[in-house]
């Protein structure tokens, strides 16, 4: 409906100037009492005295090349990230073939951006996906075709983190939805076992579990057999974020109208026709936010293996720390691993907040 | 009328398609159905109506097993309705059913809703489904809107889809709960039509509703309900003109004012 399709005769009002564009905007917003001009100013001042001097550190005192002589210059010292990134970024991995990481993670990155689009969501990325975390595990564990062989043990920092994650919270996902279905199903056997499930992991810390995977559970494997400790690590995180994600799921299904399933039974589809076609495309979608909620947590915990002796970017972070030459730079070393971190949980919600947006049709 | 008497013979006195034979059902104590006994033969239109809470809408969805009867039988086109799931799932697919809030999926399109039944229960292919979609979309008058969602759709448009949807699984019967009462007024006419049109294609419906025209100008039967007994059965112009039950007459009062 364009303007000038009105009627003639019609006069069009437009609003006053003084409450549009960035004049308007800031007078409405910030000036609009009193009191509300009151509370910029003090804000203002608050940002003044706060910003400034952080710039200041962050940027104009600080030293950034890896030989710099940080003690003198008192501001921050990016040294100890120029001179450490390697040991940060990727542990104890032979530093002379970090090529080999570097293009798995790189792999992984572009995967993840192109799996952004569900426009390109059929079994050609499938099949993608599945070739490239095999070549990605070739790139990292080597050992054919002429590659090194690199010891899992020595697989650190971001390689570790990523891992962890990606495989954890891609795993989990599933299983959480099963174990919610499972919650829900009325063979009383298979519920018991997903309730108690569910109920048992979630009063429990992650610590504990990861604890039990690294010290409790290998005392029952049979003499002369281990399992890596990663992979240990690795179940743990599935299990622990599978339940959670499990009860959010379960609150997504019960939000689900009744009608819903006799509509889809009224047709004469199966159960499982119903849950896949019907419920569980409207029920995970309503539960998307706390599922990302669960899922960045997740993530997050994952630098918890610090605890047993995994060296994710944290523990490598920290490593890099305890050498004497670099004592005390520990602020500038954690804001680096902050801004990954937060790169990837913004990642993650800002997708699940278009992803929302794409699913959502009007009802 | 007179397309009425004649369809009326072509309803043969053996080719039963639903017996209800001393039906009961329970929801804990409360006995919702109460010594329910029905017999409808093919082609027949039964309009059932009755007070809120007669439990003539349980009784429908007895028919397609929504709700579980627990003592006598119902037999829908030759197959008891008991605890084995094949069989209901057979019966709920050759009986289609319209819903007073319509029920349609949200998350697919007017022709998604359509295709879901005949492509997964069905097995026909999808490019087969969607022509045949398509074909009751026009029927029912609503062919442009195929590609949008039904939250897009208005109340009217809805339960228009709604009973193509049901339909698409060419059922031998129609079940209509309440069909027209969630509509706003101006839309009840358009999704009346729809179902008077199908009743003239010879579908066999049973039909729950308070339209009493629609009982006049199409019902071959009309049943009242009352606390879950099924009081008075007779042809539209004898139960209308010469209610024989006080509770009829005293229902008929309150709705025909």
């Amino acid at each position: 409906m364009e303007l000038t399709k009105k009627n003639e005769g019609q006069v069009i009002i437009k609003p006053p100037i003084s409450s549009v564009g960035i004049p308007g905007w800031i007078r409405e917003n910030l000036f609009s009492s009193p009191f509300n001009t009151f509370l910029t100013i003090i804000i203002i001042s608050i940002l003044w005295f706060s910003i400034i001097p952080f710039l200041k550190w962050a940027l104009i005192d600080s030293s950034w090349l890896p030989d710099a002589n940080c003690k003198a210059s008192g501001g921050a010292c990016w040294s100890v990230i120029s001179s450490n990134y390697k040991i940060i970024l990727f542990g104890f991995y032979p530093q002379n073939i970090l090529w080999r990481p570097i293009t798995a993670i790189f792999m992984l990155v572009i995967l993840l951006f192109i799996s952004r689009n569900r426009n390109y969501w059929n079994a050609f990325l499938g099949y993608t996906w599945i070739i490239s975390l095999v070549i990605m595990g070739i790139l990292l564990k080597g050992g054919i075709f002429g590659l090194e062989t690199v010891d899992i043990q020595k697989w650190g920092g971001i390689i570790l983190t990523l891992l962890l994650s990606v495989f954890g919270l891609t795993a989990a996902y599933p299983l959480g939805v099963f174990l919610a279905l499972g919650r829900q199903s009325k063979m009383p056997v298979f519920k018991t076992f997903c309730i108690f499930y569910i109920e048992l992991i979630r009063g429990v810390p992650l610590i504990s579990l990861l604890f039990m995977s690294s010290v409790v559970f290998p005392l029952f494997l049979p003499e002369g057999v281990s399992i890596n400790a990663i992979l240990r690590a690795q179940v743990a995180i599935i299990m622990f974020t599978a339940a959670y994600i499990a009860e959010v799921v379960r609150g997504g299904l019960q939000g689900m109208n009744k009608g819903q399933f006799e509509a889809a039974d009224s047709l004469g589809l199966n159960y499982f026709q119903t849950m896949r076609l019907i419920i569980l495309p409207q029920a995970l979608k309503i539960v998307i936010p706390p599922s990302v909620s669960i899922l960045i947590s997740a993530f997050k915990d994952t630098s918890l293996v610090v605890i047993i002796g995994l060296y994710d970017l944290l523990k490598t972070t920290q490593v890099t720390l305890s050498e004497p030459k670099w004592m005390g730079f520990s602020a500038e070393a954690y804001i680096f691993i902050a801004i990954i971190y937060f790169g990837c949980c913004f990642f993650m919600s800002n997708y699940s907040r278009k992803l929302e947006k794409e699913l959502d049709t009007g009802l | 009328m007179t397309e009425k008497k004649n369809r009326k013979e072509d309803i043969s006195s053996e080719d039963t398609v639903i017996e209800i034979i001393n039906m009961h059902k329970w929801y804990g104590d409360f006995h919702v159905l109460n010594n329910i006994n029905l017999t409808v033969k093919r082609k027949e239109i039964i309009v059932v109506c009755g007070p809120s809470g007669s439990g003539k809408s349980t009784l429908i969805r007895c028919i397609n097993r929504l709700e579980e009867h627990q003592k006598g039988q119902i037999i829908v086109d030759g197959i008891e309705l008991t605890k084995d799931l094949k069989n209901i799932e057979k019966v709920r697919s050759e009986v289609g059913m319209v819903f007073q809030h319509f029920n349609l999926f949200p998350h697919l399109t007017i022709v998604e809703n359509l295709t879901i039944g005949p492509i997964w229960v069905r097995k026909i292919p999808k490019k087969e489904a969607e022509e045949m979609a398509m074909v009751y979309l026009e029927k029912v008058q609503i062919a442009e809107q195929a590609a949008k969602f039904p939250g897009q759709l208005s109340g009217g448009q809805q339960q228009r889809v709604a009973i193509a949807r049901s339909l698409c699984m060419k059922p031998n019967i129609m079940l209509f709960d309440e069909a027209t009462s969630a509509l706003d007024p101006e839309m009840v006419k358009e999704v009346l039509d729809v179902m008077i049109d199908l009743a003239q294609g010879g579908m066999t419906m049973i039909v729950v509703t308070h339209e009493m025209g629609f009982a006049k100008s199409v019902a071959h039967r009309v049943l009242f309900m009352d606390e879950g007994e099924i009081i008075e059965e007779n042809e539209p112009e004898e139960f209308f003109n010469n209610p024989q039950n006080d509770r009829t007459k005293t229902f008929l009062s309150q709705i025909l004012y």
